[in-house]
């Protein structure tokens, strides 16, 4: 205990916490979404397509990267999205290829052009995150609050349509609901949440923050908005355990919170599965 | 005055017509049903109704101030998600939704029309419980009365008994004829000729011939008696 309160008074630790509650809350409120709606493959083609560009950014020496990789990102959402109801083309075979492309290129990329000397790490780290949340500007830490913000407030606000889109879409198009807009709206919101989520985990496992609190939760709960709730507090709970034991233990944060994703979902699954359901 | 009229529609999937030049009517308070083979292409009727598909010709015209998204809909066995979360409360408002327009939040009286729906259906005492928990027919219910919560006037319903056991399906029936009677247009698929001759004011047949007319009409029609023997013929 008294270690943990040595750590928090350095800034970077502070800024670690806030920055990884933040985007384990965002991520977790569109996950049940995204897994409802079979859309949790989106999740990981879009991860692939933010390395694709942060690659091209970090060759372009940007100062900052996101300014490259959040347009990339939302763009490749906004497309995915129309293929995968448009064409006849399998929309999760469309996918792969794009994300496996965006992932193949970006290595590419990166080992043609880079100058660093530690390639394998810059690629690992972009891939598994890096130590790189303990290392934050106080600008992005900011740029992480509004985004969060943003993210939350627009879920609160477009909760109820969120919710008719998901359950039953074709009800929902039938009564004048314009349900593509609010695809449309999920998917850039996914999209900027897996564009900040890149700095906590790495895009590989960005899909697990999203997936295994929804996953866990869904264990317990019988109603939508107790599995929002449930999935958002299991895991901003999970990710502040990770990055604290990873700061105490040296372990790397990304797999850290996975892993601690993971327990708690082991856990929820046996009470789910013992307990009455509420 | 027709609130709803159809004319010389055709229907179809990639340039495949499967209905031709389809002509029907419907008045407010009629009760339409629709039926014919499998695959005959009811449920396409019923999507191109509701603006979820367009017809390849012709045209649909609503009137009398039925508007576009005041029609309530029962899906054919909707493949809602197996593991979806979410309650029968949740699901009965959301039928109010497009009431909201952009208006984040439901207000008291979409409420209480949920409320008084979940009543009508008698599902109140379920309100609470998982839909996935419940059974075909009380499952039903819940859908019913999320369609109520999105009309006053017009109801599609695309089998709404199918998977239902003889006495919950006759109840079914009964609550679809009372909410007949209390003034709502009723559009009903069904494979069972017997309820729909019934119950319905209107049939209208669809397949290789093409029926529109009252059900004492449809009784005594040729379409009827084809395909009378067309189903004898294939039991035999
Ligand atoms: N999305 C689709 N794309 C292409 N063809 C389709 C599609 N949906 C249905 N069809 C075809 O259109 C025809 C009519 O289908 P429809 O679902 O309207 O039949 P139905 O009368 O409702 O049958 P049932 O009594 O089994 O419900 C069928 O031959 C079907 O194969
Ligand atoms: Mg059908």
């Amino acid at each position: 205990m008294d270690k943990i309160g040595l750590y928090l008074q350095y800034p970077f630790v502070r800024y670690a916490l806030i920055v990884g509650v933040l985007i384990a809350l965002c991520s977790s409120l569109l996950g049940v979404t995204l897994v409802l709606k079979r859309f949790s493959f989106i999740g990981d083609g879009l991860s692939h397509v933010a390395f694709g560009a942060m690659s091209i950014a970090a060759v372009l020496n940007l100062t900052n990267h996101m300014l490259l990789v959040l347009p990339i990102t939302v763009l490749s959402a906004i497309l995915l999205l129309r293929t995968g109801q448009n064409t006849k083309i399998k929309g999760d075979a469309a996918i792969a290829m794009i994300s496996v492309g965006a992932l193949a290129f970006g290595y590419l990329i990166m080992n043609i052009f880079s100058t660093s000397s530690n390639l394998s790490g810059d690629v690992c780290s972009t891939l598994f995150g890096s130590t790189s949340i303990l290392t934050l500007s106080i600008w992005e830490v900011v740029l992480c609050i509004v985004l969060s913000l943003a993210v939350v407030v627009i879920f609160v606000l477009f909760y109820h349509k969120i919710f008719a889109v998901t359950f039953d879409e074709s009800f929902a198009k039938a009564t004048g609901i314009k349900a593509d807009q609010y695809n449309l709206l999920i998917a850039v919101v996914i999209a900027v949440i897996i564009v900040l989520a890149m700095n906590l985990v790495g895009s590989l496992l960005i899909s697990a923050l999203v997936i295994f609190p929804a996953l866990s939760a869904m264990r317990m709960f019988g109603s939508f908005r107790a599995v929002t709730i449930c999935s958002a507090v299991l895991s901003v709970i999970c990710a502040f355990l990770g990055i604290m034991i990873s700061i105490v233990a040296g372990t790397p944060v990304g797999s850290t919170i996975v892993a601690v994703d993971v327990a708690a979902f082991a856990i929820c699954y046996v009470i789910g599965r013992f307990g009455k359901k509420a | 005055m027709a609130i709803i009229t159809a004319e010389h529609l055709t229907l179809g999937y990639d340039s495949q017509a499967i209905i031709k030049d389809l002509h029907f009517s419907v008045n407010a308070g009629d009760y339409l049903c629709i039926v014919g083979a499998n695959g005959s292409g009811k449920s396409t009727l019923m999507k191109t109704l509701l603006s979820l598909q367009p017809p390849m010709s012709g045209t649909i015209r609503f009137g009398d101030g039925l508007k576009q998204n005041e029609i309530g809909y029962l899906p054919q066995q909707t493949v809602v998600q197996r593991d979806f979360p979410a309650s029968v409360r949740e699901i009965v408002l959301s039928g109010c939704q497009a009431r909201c327009g952009l208006r984040p939040f439901y207000n008291k009286e979409e409420k209480a029309l949920a409320e008084q729906n979940m009543e009508r259906m008698s599902i109140t005492h379920l309100a609470d419980r998982c839909y996935r928990e419940l059974s075909g027919g009380q499952q039903q219910r819940v859908l019913l009365a999320r369609a109520l919560c999105a009309t006053r006037k017009v109801l599609l319903l695309d089998e709404p008994v199918s998977g239902l056991d003889p006495k919950v399906t006759a109840e079914m029936y009964q609550l679809i004829k009372d909410l007949n009677k209390e003034g709502i247009t009723i559009i009903m698929i069904s494979h069972d000729i017997d309820a729909a001759l019934n119950y319905s004011s209107h049939i209208l047949h669809i397949g290789e011939h093409i029926f529109f007319g009252t059900r004492d009409q449809y009784l005594h029609s040729k379409t009827r008696r084809m395909f009378l023997e067309e189903e004898k013929g294939g039991e035999a």
